[in-house]
């Protein structure tokens, strides 16, 4: 048998009510259309990448020991050829045995590739599955209302949480949304055809197949985690399939928006936080067709959706979402369009220490020490171990807000970080505003865009510091 | 050890400095090197060996010595190129004074020149790609206002000076700097300026204001250097090198230990060059000051590093007129970095024309009353990442 072992999830910590965006593109809406609740929206040194990142690390804690495998599932690579799920297995620090895979092309990419992982699973191997999506719609557009930013990760293997029943899955070239090589906005045909003809159609036939297989009455399950269409199309569903309000998994809908791949699995981490061991759980996505997968609940999740909803800000500018997203040009002055060249293969020699916040620590003296240095700061030694960062807390040792460096977000805030049990560096923070500050405040690592390389079309991650000042830090 | 009176200096240039949109960096070689050379009273073919002191290479005219012994038409001598950072005027001057020293030659040139104004935006030019590849990934995109302005936050924090307070006594210090720049005609910046103006200026970096922060500058200074004993050849009053020392960042502030609130290197420096010209109370011995002022929090610690003002009290000292023109050791009588500018390569060299010029008595509407001892500090780099140089000049041959 095979199950989840464990669940991560990730939002960004921006969040934009959906009036600020209507009242920025008011002109071009049709009223009709009009959604309620907010969205979040990714800080503009995050991608799906970055955020998976930040899914797996709430997903695994520290645990490294034995993932055989990493699948990343996203419609929104940042690489359309290198493979984000090394760069992922990289970031993690998961050692070079691990198979990465991406699965992309359609929101269905999340759940499916969840249950290529239970059937790699059944081999033995302990799977990391993430599920992330940063996607644009265009200004004024039906989508840019519906998208969240968001990402969630599932570990398969052990049956900690969920032990899996079955799945049934319909696979379908249903063109409701579609985006060729080389686009950067979705396209769509009418809404109420998606509606009908797709969502729940096939919705229908996936859930009623999977509860046919199994001989279950909608009554014998605990909790149905559907995926979100149009705020009153998924109590419809629910109704249609047979199930009751409490039945259903809240949608997110109002808090999150439609995060695409990560959708799904980000209900289903939601669900076996609140449903108590025996019970069962399905679990559904749409795209391509749709999905549905039946859990038995074995364990109790630790409360990170609800952490993760509770870590907010406003974000009350339309404007500066559309400045992030790079979807109006901004002034960045001669100094900031300075770019100094990239080496890639000094990014390969020094991966771990890159990739990974990975430092050293003296054999002899025992100080940790970041970057990685060959002779050791506090003794001289030349015997020094790896030594990963990146799950170390710290402390802000100095701070300043610089109107003067580049940034995409005036001021740069940058400064010094203590890590606790020792260690020393300069970091950019993020998810931070100007005045927030203060010496001895706590920061906590996230991986993030550093840069991007636009001559030679490369994304440079780097790790930041996420100062813990706000809404839900404490959580 | 060391070279204490065995070199002098006996002539110097230095250009205006400013936005010298007017000129190339060949005009501002030209200008500093044809007045050392009047000042000491040579032809060109004495020069036996040259030293170009010269940091953002990229916006300037490219590696090596060639864009000083081209421009001069040197004829054929051993001239080289150094850069450290913000310390390079001194690398310059301590490569030849070492050169003289050592019996290498009897005649050594020394030019540090800096054309920062063709970048196209303010500030010094983009640090990307001088950091290299690899810190250009792991490290924030680091100003030099930035870098400076985490020691301010951190002195302000470990002294218990709120912000306000902190930033008031950091204003002072650049008002009594553009009091002296006002009176230098080759100062950059000549106005003066009040408290609450300073205050009431944009931040560049918290808590650093337009007024913390030096001027970006274009100019050039030169110094010719001989054995000391054929000194007194050349001209009366010539300038003896009492002490020169240089201290370079090991990594321990960077990595591991550092208080945040002082520069170890200068301290490291200060220590070696008092110890070379045998000062003993740096507070009561020396007569005047020429240290990096890049920022005013840097002007700030370095009164405490040169052990002048003793650690956390510096305010007081500044509170005091300590520094003043008038004051028991005036601090930038020509204006410093914050007024006279700082076009990297020359600043060392700068501060040396004043002590020099300050010390012969023709330092003008500046003039202190009989200095004999002047102290020239030169930083190069982030306070924890950093080269200094701390150099002592005397009137009086030991």
């Amino acid at each position: 048998m095979v199950g989840i072992a464990s669940c991560g999830v990730y939002l960004p910590r921006y969040r934009m009510d959906r009036a600020v965006l209507y009242e920025a593109v008011a002109s071009w809406l049709n009223p009709a259309a009009l959604l309620p609740g907010e969205r979040t929206v990714a800080n503009w040194d995050e991608d799906s990448l970055t955020m998976g990142v930040e899914a797996a690390r709430d997903c695994l804690g520290e645990e490294r020991e034995g993932i055989g495998a990493v699948y990343f599932a996203t419609t929104t690579p940042p690489y359309a050829e290198r493979m984000n799920a090394a760069i992922l297995a990289t970031a993690l620090d998961l050692g070079e045995e691990v198979k990465t895979a991406d699965f992309t092309g359609s929101p269905a990419a999340g759940l499916r590739a969840l249950l290529s992982a239970f059937e790699e699973a059944r081999e033995g191997k302990r799977v990391l599955v993430v599920a992330s999506d940063c996607r644009r719609g265009r200004a004024g557009s039906l989508q840019e209302a519906m998208y969240g930013d968001a990402a969630a990760a599932v570990l398969v293997g052990e049956e900690r949480l969920a032990r899996l029943e079955g799945f049934h899955s319909l696979s379908q070239d249903f063109p409701d949304y579609w985006r060729v090589e080389g686009e950067v906005f979705t396209r769509s045909w009418e809404d109420r055809w998606i509606r009908e003809e797709g969502y729940f159609k096939f919705l229908r036939l996936s859930v009623q197949g999977l509860l046919g297989k199994h001989g279950l009455e909608p009554s014998r399950i605990s909790r149905v985690a559907l995926p979100p269409l149009f705020p009153r199309d998924h109590p419809r569903l629910a109704r249609e399939l047979g199930f009751s309000p409490e039945q259903v998994q809240p949608s997110l809908f109002e808090q999150v928006g439609n995060a695409g791949a990560a959708h799904p699995l980000l209900l289903l981490a939601a669900a076996l936080e609140e449903v108590e061991p025996g019970g069962k759980v399905v679990v559904a996505g749409y795209g391509a067709g749709s999905d549905s997968l039946l859990l038995t609940v074995t364990g109790k999740g630790g409360g990170k959706v609800r952490r993760a909803l509770a870590r907010r800000k406003e974000l009350n500018s339309y404007e500066r979402y559309l400045a992030w997203r790079e979807m109006m040009p901004v002034e960045k002055g001669l100094r900031g369009e300075e770019i100094a060249p990239t080496s890639l293969s000094l990014s390969w020699r020094e991966r771990r220490a890159i990739l990974a916040l990975v430092g050293a620590r003296c054999r002899a003296c025992g100080v940790p020490q970041y970057p990685p240095q060959r002779v050791c700061v506090a003794c001289g030694g030349t015997d020094l171990e790896p030594y990963r960062f990146s799950d170390r807390r710290g402390r802000i040792f100095s701070y300043t807000e610089d109107m003067l460096a580049f940034s995409v977000n005036r001021p740069a805030i940058y400064g010094i970080v203590d890590f606790e049990g020792g260690g020393r560096f300069w970091f950019d923070f993020t998810d931070c505003e100007a005045g927030e500050l203060r010496v001895g405040a706590p920061v906590r690592m996230s991986f993030r865009r550093k840069y991007v390389d636009p001559v030679r079309g490369i994304v440079t991650y780097f790790w930041k510091a996420v100062p813990e000042v706000g809404d839900g830090d404490q959580g | 050890m060391g070279i204490k009176d065995k070199v002098a200096i006996v002539g110097m240039g230095c250009t205006r400095f400013g936005e010298r949109w007017d000129a190339g960096y060949e005009d501002l070689i030209v200008e500093a090197f044809q007045e050392a050379l009047e000042d000491a009273g040579m032809e060109k073919e004495d020069i036996e060996m040259a030293w170009l002191g010269t940091c953002f290479e990229e916006v300037f005219a490219g590696k090596s010595a060639l864009p000083l012994s081209v421009t001069l038409k040197l004829p054929f001598i051993p001239v080289t190129r150094v850069e450290n950072f913000c310390a390079t005027g001194s690398e310059a001057l301590r490569a030849a004074c070492y050169a003289v020293a050592s019996g290498a030659c009897e005649v050594a040139l020394a030019l540090g020149v800096e054309k920062l104004k063709d970048v196209g935006y303010g500030g010094l030019p983009e640090f990307g790609a001088a950091m290299g590849s690899k810190n250009r990934i792991i490290f924030p995109n680091v100003t030099a206002p930035g870098a400076f302005a985490m020691m301010a936050v951190r002195y302000f924090d470990t002294y218990g000076l709120s912000p306000e307070r902190g930033r008031e006594v950091l204003a002072k210090i650049s008002v009594k700097s553009h009091r002296n720049g006002a009176k230098n005609p080759k100062a950059h910046l000549r106005r003066e300026i009040k408290v609450e103006e300073a205050l009431g200026a944009p931040i560049i970096a918290w808590p650093l204001g337009l007024y913390d922060c030096c001027g970006v500058s274009d100019g050039a200074a030169a110094a010719i250097v001989v054995r000391a004993e054929k000194a007194r050849e050349y001209r009366e009053d010539p300038v003896y090198v009492k002490a020169m020392q240089v201290a370079t960042s090991s990594g321990e502030e960077l990595l591991y230990r550092w208080d945040g609130c002082h520069v170890e290197t200068t301290v490291r420096a200060a220590r070696r060059a008092y110890q070379e010209a045998g000062v003993q109370d740096p507070r009561r011995e020396l007569d005047l000051l020429e240290v990096h002022d890049c920022f005013s929090i840097t002007e700030l610690v370095t009164y405490e590093d040169l052990g002048i003002s003793p650690r956390g009290k510096a305010a007081e000292d500044v509170e005091a007129g300590f520094f003043e023109l008038d004051g028991e050791i005036p601090c930038q009588p020509d204006g410093g970095l914050k007024c006279f500018g700082h076009p990297i390569g020359a600043s060392g060299l700068r501060m040396v024309y004043e002590i020099y010029k300050q010390l012969q008595g023709k330092a003008g509407p500046r003039q202190l009353r009989d200095p004999r001892l002047g102290l020239t500090h030169n930083l190069g780099g982030f306070p924890p990442m950093s080269v200094v140089s701390v150099c002592l000049f005397g009137l009086d041959r030991g």
